[in-house]
């Protein structure tokens, strides 16, 4: 009964570090498009860079949309 | 320049410290943008542009976020820079935009109910193997307690959709589906931790957070497609958005969006653009396609001084028009005023979840609650009976109710939602189930947007182009029912060069010392009298002039829908705007008996509310701004993608596409649901007349509730799944005789 002990906060302390993880992807937005991004995966071009420059993305962040 | 579009969300950095530092995001509908390769082209010609710093597609919403800098780019340029590849693109209101699809935080409820349900479930479980081996009391307890500190935060913060809904109710002085599953939900971790302190066995924590899980998922779904729904009604619409060009005292001219206009600006309206507010001809001649506010399919010749309203096309010369107040327009102003009167009948409808909920939520009450009595009056203590009664709430907590009537809303929505049927609310499609009578609009509806070239086999094919390469040049119905025959013949069209366009009366051009005219009758010089059967004659030189004759296109499968609604004993009626001939064309066409022509909006009101008074659930289909009022009024309301706004608004679907077989489609599976929303009943009451008994009598252990409560809620879910790919077919109605 003592392995309890340790396995009873191992088991829920891994439980609530997949719930912080699923909220923090819905959070960043990882929801937001799902059909795009299975789309998104299997493009073969290389990615735009037009669209990743820090300046811009901290415009767009100020605008809620990504 | 820098005020083209000082009318989105104006502009974003707060202190511009130069010009290129201004800024704007804006959001785009793209709704005809369906896969991977779309998203790579629409962001590709977007991020081409100079000035736009970033554009994001997003597939699912069919939305396209794009920042651009305000001087170098407005937004006209990003939608025709979209046209130019193929794709229609409109403007989304910034206000729309935001409760676009991800308004919900229903999801984050969802993934903390989740957590709590699966790890107080492995706590029970260990328990409930313990009570048959050799568990002690105390690792018994430890596990209650924490069992207990996982579920009481867990549904704190989860249960909060429910409990605010069910305070909403009871501050009403209502009963809803919500309130016995909040007491339900309360009383349960309540009387769990007393028994967690007292030390007890009967602790209800799992269940507690297992109704809270499921019951989430239900309205998760339900909420997701209606945010999907409304989303694509409103990228359909803002394809319709208008822009006007508006004229400057000082000449001068500008775009703004047509909601930003206001009584008094000067507009410009070239040939073949859309009429952006209501307004009186102040310069020009020109004939204005009236199709989709009267239904009306012959163009009205207006000149200075003539009323024109918003939504209709300029299909002649250019005009310029004064903007007036909507107020003082009689025809808006009255289609508002009869689409509200009409609402207002239509809101006293009760959901069919509601009207169970109305026996269902107090008999549950009365249940648990005589179960309390009973007991106390047996003598068996106070504790042991509010178990029982709380067990009692558990088993009957309405997870059918709750769970299985939006489940099989959401696939019959999803359902008409791919085959291009945009169900706006799930009480629409319910309405649409217990329709017995079907009321057509003609234009546009069982017609076809344009008119076509009726019978022209008896021209040949050079006269034909000829026609078509002066007509090539106009914006007219006319003239483009004529370039459109003629492609169809596989004629190359080649527009003609020193083509003359005289409003209200036609096209010229000069070849070889030959005058051609296209036109009126009188245009092309043919004595009134004569054939009055063409409405536009062309003319070359000495030969007799030519009469065309134009007729509107049935919708291809316009003649099988209705034959199949009255094969399914569906009454099928034909109320229209237009003149009473082409009604009856139409009529005949379509082998509709019933139908009447050249009514006004108070008049297809009329009757459907004569209809009504005979006990007739309507469903109406129609588009244009004269039925909106008819729209609002039946029982349940359709209207084709082409409509206008007002009438896409009013209607409860919203279908794509040139078949008229969606009609069809949407009350085939919108049965379909209300005949699985039944079976999902009773499969509840099925169930809850095998546990309540037995919750009753004080067998339910809580293992037996979280067991009973999980499997009720995956068949009636599963049930409802099945109408996803289940074959339908229009069967027969049954009527009262």
């Amino acid at each position: 009964m003592i392995s309890l002990a340790w396995l009873l906060p191992a088991a829920l302390t891994l439980g609530f570090i997949g719930l912080l993880a699923f909220l923090w992807a819905l959070r960043s937005g990882q929801f937001d498009d799902l059909e795009g991004a299975g789309w998104r995966a299997i493009e073969d071009g290389e990615p735009s860079t037009k669209s990743a420059t820090p300046e811009t993305q901290a415009k767009g962040s100020t605008n809620g949309h990504r | 320049m820098e005020a083209t579009l000082d009318l989105r969300n104006g502009a974003v950095g707060e202190a511009p410290s130069g010009p290129h530092e201004e800024t704007e995001t804006v959001t785009l509908s793209v709704p005809d943008m369906v896969c991977g390769n779309c998203i790579r082209t629409v962001e590709t010609a977007l991020r081409d542009i100079r000035g736009v710093k970033a554009a994001r597609a997003n597939l699912s919403s069919r939305r396209v976020f794009v920042t651009y800098d305000v001087p170098l780019v407005s937004l006209d340029d990003l939608i025709s820079a979209l046209k130019k590849t193929g794709y229609k693109a409109g403007p989304l209101n910034e206000s729309v935009a935001d409760n676009g699809v991800q308004s919900s935080d229903l999801l984050p409820r969802v993934g903390v109910a989740g957590f709590a349900a699966a790890n107080i479930m492995l706590l029970s479980v260990s328990v409930w193997s313990g009570e048959a081996s050799d568990m002690d009391s105390s690792v018994q307890s430890l596990f209650h307690w924490i069992s207990a500190l996982i579920a009481l935060p867990a549904v704190a913060y989860a249960g909060q959709p429910f409990f605010r809904s069910a305070a909403n109710a009871l501050r009403g002085r209502r009963l809803n589906m919500d309130v016995p599953i909040s007491l339900g939900i309360i009383l349960a971790c309540g009387m769990s931790l007393f028994q967690t302190i007292q030390g007890s066995a009967q602790v209800y924590f799992d269940a507690a957070a297992m109704l809270v899980f499921f019951l989430l998922i239900g309205r998760t779904l339900d909420e997701r497609m209606r945010a999907r729904a409304r989303g694509a009604a409103e990228n359909l619409l803002s394809l319709k958005a208008l822009s006007a060009t508006v004229v400057e005292d000082d000449g001068s001219s500008r775009s703004l969006p047509a909601r930003s206009l206001t009584p008094g600006m000067r507009i410009a309206v070239a040939a073949g653009e859309r009429i952006a507010a209501d307004g009186i001809v102040t310069s020009g001649t020109s004939e204005i396609d009236e199709s989709l506010i009267t239904g009306e399919t012959v163009p009205r010749t207006v000149k200075p001084g003539d009323r024109v309203h918003a939504g209709t096309v300029n299909g002649g010369g250019p005009i310029q028009l004064k903007a007036t107040a909507t107020i003082d327009n009689t025809l808006l102003a009255e289609i508002g005023r009869l689409m509200l009167a009409a609402e207002q009948s239509r809101g006293r409808y009760v959901r069919l979840a509601d009207r169970a909920a109305r026996f269902y939520a107090p008999a549950v009450h009365v249940l648990g609650l005589s179960t309390f009595i009973g007991w106390m009056i047996v003598g068996a203590g106070w504790e042991p009976a509010l178990t029982h009664a709380i067990s009692v709430l558990i088993i009957t907590c309405p997870c059918a109710l709750a769970l299985a009537v939006p489940a099989v809303q959401v696939a019959a929505m999803s359902r008409l939602f791919n085959q291009g049927i945009i169900v706006k609310a799930a009480d629409g499609l319910e309405r649409l189930a217990e329709v017995d009578t079907v009321v057509f609009d003609k234009t546009g509806t069982l017609t076809l947007e344009h008119i076509h070239l009726a019978d022209d086999s008896a021209i040949d094919d050079a006269v034909l182009l000829r026609a078509a390469s002066l007509a090539v040049a106009s914006r007219h119905p006319y003239a483009q029912a004529v370039v459109l025959a003629a492609r169809e013949r596989g004629l190359k069209v080649v527009a003609r060069e020193g083509v003359k366009e005289v409003p209200g009366s036609g096209l010229s051009a000069t070849s070889n010392g030959q005058e051609e005219r296209l036109g009126s009758a009188s245009w092309a010089g043919v004595p009134v009298a004569a054939n009055q059967e063409a409405s536009l004659w062309y003319h070359r030189g000495d030969e007799p002039p030519l009469g065309f004759r134009f007729a509107e296109r049935l919708r291809p499968d316009a003649h099988e829908t209705v034959k199949a609604l009255q094969d399914a004993d569906y009454d099928v009626e034909l109320i229209s705007g237009d003149r009473v001939d082409a009604v009856a064309l139409a009529a005949r066409g379509t082998s509709i008996d019933v139908w009447r022509g050249a009514t006004r909006p108070d008049q297809k009101l009329a009757r459907l509310d004569e209809l009504k008074s005979l006990g007739r659930k309507t469903l109406m289909v129609g588009d244009g701004l004269n039925d909106a009022p008819a729209l609002a009024a039946g029982h349940a309301s359709l209207s084709p993608a082409s409509a206008v706004e007002i009438s896409q608004t009013a209607a409860d679907a919203v279908f794509q596409g040139e078949r008229l077989q969606p009609v069809i489609q949407a009350l085939m599976v919108a049965r379909a649901a209300r005949r699985m929303a039944l079976q999902n009943f009773a499969i509840a009451i099925g169930y809850n007349a095998i546990f309540v008994p037995l919750a009753v009598s004080g067998h339910v252990t809580p293992l037996i509730a979280a067991v009973a409560m999980s499997t009720s809620s995956i068949l009636v879910t599963a049930n409802a799944i099945r109408l996803r790919s289940m074959r339908l077919c229009l069967t027969p109605l049954r009527r009262a005789p």
